[in-house]
């Protein structure tokens, strides 16, 4: 990984190092050549492994004081609501740090999607994010689900139902899922261990996602390849470091304003009733996060082509490498796509929207159209565009725009002395 | 290698195609218990049939029984009701059954409680056809129980029932 061999300073360093390399894996992370503009869209990998981190520690301590049973699920989390020690601040870091994380990795993902992240040789940092994208999905869900009110026992009722669209076993699926015939006590238990698992999961992905980053190296907002080390790099620590952590405390200052001002301003009332299996709540809506999707799982009124719409928006975007056709990966050098990048910015929180609305009149009309431009966005504008579209020339380093002297790149470009400077 | 031509089958080619079929055997019986343990288990498929009193139930109104988790809606119907629901054209119907068939004793309406498009709970006296509305995603059935207007893909489910006397329902 690293371009340059390392020795540690101390005799025992050196020892320990020859056995176990761990000293030579801290000092390519500390050197790790960063090229020098990235911005601070790119603060949100180390926020967002913060967020991990938090969740993974105020899960463990919530389980030591919560119980998976059908009875007692409610009771337990009111318990540590009332009589833990700090076991509010506790649930509402935990409860809100989801929301968080949902809002960090939406920013990392449209980041990607700005400045091309995707593309050639970054294929399968993408894939892995996204795979890591669905766990945190299939994660946050079953959290929801463990503090067994309203919205936990019907958000789980529906979502599962989803799998009874499949012909033929759909049924046999929903009860292997349910361990009985309706969500119940075997659903919520099972829901349990795995919500405590995935989490561990998705740090191992983690692991490869930065392993796979540190491979070709960071992209950067103008989306050119560049040498490193060379003059267009800075080593990650400390310059990086201490940008990231900069970030980290402003995100930090939103995320405290969640947990001590309004702590269940993202939740849903009706999750303080307990689970009824015999009353489903007026408006049954998922968390923010996931109400996007929802909306496209709605917006087809067939059930199965629905739940295929639902998934096939996640899956499209497992395939964009190969969608967006384009070479240039920064939307800096592409004004054609940027507007259709803001257009699908639109289309996304349009969707949001809907998504929370009731599935009728005119809602329903939005949430086909915006439906219908999400898939039409990576399917069709993205392939086109990639061909027909006029780019900007690229600089030919991150230096040259502020070096070269030139405000013409074209120009810059043809100049064979100035290549040879460089 | 570089030959292209075919191998004959020697006797470690056995050993190896034996070893990795009972190796899949073994790995599949090992697999099953893992998987089997979610489905419902013996407790759970214990609790199958319920007995439900209906004398105190007038024409018009329904109770709600749970029946494996389940709600059950028990609709004692007026003659009104069963008749908009006897006089409706099947060609009309996007999962065409008769009332006939789904209320053996027209004036009980014995169906689980469950939409058929999500699973919520429909409400009773709402919707288009006055009788069952799912608040989910806007599914409204008849006075049968019969999906009429949106994403439920087939009517709420008849279960098994029988009446053991004139005052009990038993489900399951």
């Amino acid at each position: 990984m690293s371009d340059h061999e390392y020795t540690p300073k101390s005799k025992v360093g050196k020892w320990f190092n020859d056995r176990l390399p761990l000293l030579t894996l801290a000092n390519h992370l500390t050197d790790y050549p960063t090229p020098k503009n990235l911005n601070y869209w790119w603060t949100f990998g180390g926020i967002l492994t913060f967020c991990l981190i938090t969740q993974i520690i105020t899960g463990i301590v919530l389980g030591m004081h919560y119980v998976a049973h059908a009875d007692l699920a409610f009771e337990s989390v009111e318990h540590i609501m009332r009589d833990v020690n700090y076991g509010w601040l506790i649930r509402y870091v935990h409860a809100n740090g989801a929301s968080m994380f949902f809002l960090a990795v939406y920013i990392h993902i449209f980041r990607s999607l700005y400045y091309g992240s995707y593309k050639s040789p970054r294929e399968v940092i993408w894939i892995i994010g996204m795979l890591i994208y669905f766990l945190m999905m299939a994660t946050a869900f079953m959290g929801y689900v463990l503090p067994w009110g309203q919205m936990s026992f019907w958000g789980a009722t529906v979502i599962t139902n989803l799998f009874s669209a499949i012909p033929l076993v759909g049924e046999s699926i929903t009860n292997w899922l349910w361990g009985g015939y309706s969500v119940d006590n075997p659903t919520l238990t099972r829901f349990f261990s795995l919500h405590y698992l995935f989490p561990f999961l998705i740090l191992g992905l983690v692991v490869l996602h930065i392993w796979a980053l540190h491979v070709p190296g960071n992209n950067n907002p103008i989306g050119i390849d560049i040498k490193k080390p060379s003059k267009d790099t800075v080593p990650f620590h400390p310059y990086i470091v201490i940008k990231d952590a900069f970030a980290l405390l402003i995100f930090l200052l939103i995320f405290a304003f969640f947990v001590f001002f309004s702590p269940n301003i993202l939740g849903h009332a009706d999750n303080y009733i307990e689970a009824n299996p015999l009353v489903t709540p007026a408006h049954i809506v998922p968390e923010w996060y996931l109400l996007p999707f929802y909306a496209i799982l709605r917006s087809v009124p067939d059930k199965l082509l629905g739940v295929i719409a639902m998934f096939a928006a996640i899956f499209v975007l497992v395939i964009l490498p190969w969608l967006d056709t384009s070479k240039v990966r920064s939307t800096v050098f592409r004004p054609i796509y940027k507007q259709f990048y803001w257009f699908l910015v639109a289309d996304v929180l349009i969707l949001g929207y809907v998504g929370a609305m009731p599935a009728e009149g005119l809602y329903l009309l939005i949430a086909r159209v915006a439906t219908a431009y999400y898939f039409a966005h990576f399917l069709i504008i993205l392939p086109f565009l990639g061909m027909k579209e006029k780019t900007i020339p690229l600089p030919l380093s991150i230096t040259e725009p502020v070096l070269g002297g030139s405000t013409d790149m074209a120009m810059a470009r043809n100049n064979s002395d100035f290549k040879d400077k460089l | 290698m570089s030959d292209t031509e075919k191998k004959k089958p020697n006797r470690r080619d056995f050993i190896v195609t034996a070893t990795t079929a009972a190796g899949a055997v073994g790995v599949g019986a090992v697999v099953w218990p893992l998987v089997d343990q979610m489905n419902p288990d013996a407790s759970v498929k214990a609790l199958a049939s319920t007995e439900v009193d209906i004398s105190a139930v007038q024409p018009g109104q329904s109770i709600t029984v749970l029946w494996r988790g389940k709600p059950v809606f028990i609709k004692r119907r007026t003659q009104d009701e069963i008749d908009s629901a006897r006089a409706v054209d099947l060609s009309e119907l996007k999962h065409p059954e008769k009332d006939e068939d789904r209320a053996k004793n027209p004036e009980w309406l014995v169906m689980l409680g469950v939409c058929t498009h999500l699973g919520c709970v429909p409400l009773n006296d709402k919707g288009d056809y006055g009788a069952w509305f799912c608040p989910c995603h806007g599914s409204h059935y008849d006075t049968s129980g019969r999906i009429r207007k949106g994403p439920a893909p087939t009517n709420m489910e008849v279960p098994k029932y029988e009446f053991v006397n004139s005052n009990t329902i038993k489900i399951g």
